[in-house]
């Protein structure tokens, strides 16, 4: 477990490093996972390695966002003052985005004949 | 003092209460989430955060020392990042027999998702500040709070937009694209995980694996093209 979460952790400090020092839009963690995805298509065995505790952190993923949604007492105000607009937005561009991108999928896979699995 | 007061002080002023109290309020989200048979409607970490808000509210904690015990848990989801590595490195092989759709239906997606909430929201009245709260909310959370950091957002708030997406994705997205007859469960998946990232992506493992496997992508993707799309997009919009 201490090499994989040393592994991962290398992944997220270079991510972090590479986006700071290049500027670049994309945050530390996500370069770090293009990275990893990178790195796990050259060794095979980094997967074998990484994969129970990646795993594990994955299976409590949702565990990992409350921290940062019990920050709603903070904006009780701001959700007070622009709930509708905020309610409105997100269920609209919620289910938009869904069906938008469904369709998009089935057109194209129908333009280029490409089957389901299924 | 008494006992209690002092007690009390002590508690308040260590990480260890509010970080127990954070796993508490988790299981107990999680146990009503599983009574309630997965229901998207009892999504675990909407009750966990409310259970935490009520009481915060009630013992008059401000958010910064409620935070010191919780930044442990807030510090993984960097590394729980790097972690999608794995499953989306699973489905590479996926990507690859249908690549042209996943592209299209990505690009279209997550300028959906990010163009129609901003030009809603402008619409509506939000400030620049809340635009930028409000550009990444598709994208998965960590990635949306980094995001909403690097654009002036308020990253909180982001993450609580974050949360409420994936519900509102999680809850219509099956009788929605019943209603339109869309079969296929690649495109049905693939779609989910843009728009709604991990919550869709665990109601799309619910409904059928071939669509959990895409969204789990979707949810991937768009997580990297978020980073670049929801500058651009707000740069449109102010």
């Amino acid at each position: 477990m201490v090499p994989a979460l040393a592994i991962i952790l290398a992944f997220q400090l270079a991510g972090e490093v590479i986006s700071r020092a290049a500027h670049l839009p994309l945050p530390g963690p996500v370069l770090g996972m293009l990275g990893m995805v990178a790195a796990l298509m050259l060794s095979p065995r980094l997967k074998e390695l990484v994969r129970p505790t990646a795993q594990g952190l994955l299976n409590h993923l949702s565990l990992l966002f409350v921290p940062a949604g019990v920050g709603v007492v903070a904006h009780l105000p701001t959700l007070a003052a622009h709930g509708a607009a905020l309610a409105v937005s997100l269920v609209v561009s919620t289910l938009l985005a869904i069906v938008v991108g469904a369709l998009a999928f089935t057109w194209a896979a129908r333009l280029i004949g490409s089957e389901p699995d299924d | 003092m008494t006992d209690a007061a002092l007690i009390w002080s002590y508690l308040a002023s260590k990480p260890l209460l509010w970080l127990t109290a954070t796993l508490v309020a988790y299981w107990a989200g999680d146990a009503i989430f599983r009574a309630a048979r997965r229901s998207p409607f009892a999504n675990p970490v909407m009750l966990a955060v409310v259970f935490l808000a009520v009481l915060l509210t009630a013992t008059g904690t401000p958010y910064q020392s409620y935070f010191e015990g919780a930044q442990f848990v807030h510090f993984m989801l960097g590394p729980a990042t790097v972690c999608l590595a794995i499953p989306l490195h699973t489905n590479l092989p996926k990507v690859r027999r249908a690549l042209v759709p996943i592209l299209v239906a990505l690009g279209a997606g997550s300028f959906t998702a990010v163009a129609s909430a901003l030009a809603i929201a402008k619409l509506l009245g939000a400030d620049a500040v809340l635009m930028a709260t409000l550009a990444p909310k598709s994208a998965t959370a960590p990635v949306a709070i980094g995001i909403s950091e690097s654009l002036g957002g308020q990253p909180t708030l982001t993450a609580v937009l974050v949360l409420l997406t994936g519900m509102i994705g999680a809850i219509f997205v099956t009788p929605m694209l019943n209603a339109l007859g869309l079969r296929d469960w690649r495109a049905r998946g693939f779609a989910t995980g843009v728009a709604a990232h991990g919550i869709g992506t665990a109601r799309a493992f619910q409904v059928h694996d071939t669509a959990g496997a895409f969204a789990s992508i979707g949810m991937g993707l768009n997580a990297v093209l978020t980073a670049f799309l929801a500058p651009l997009v707000l740069h449109l919009f102010l």
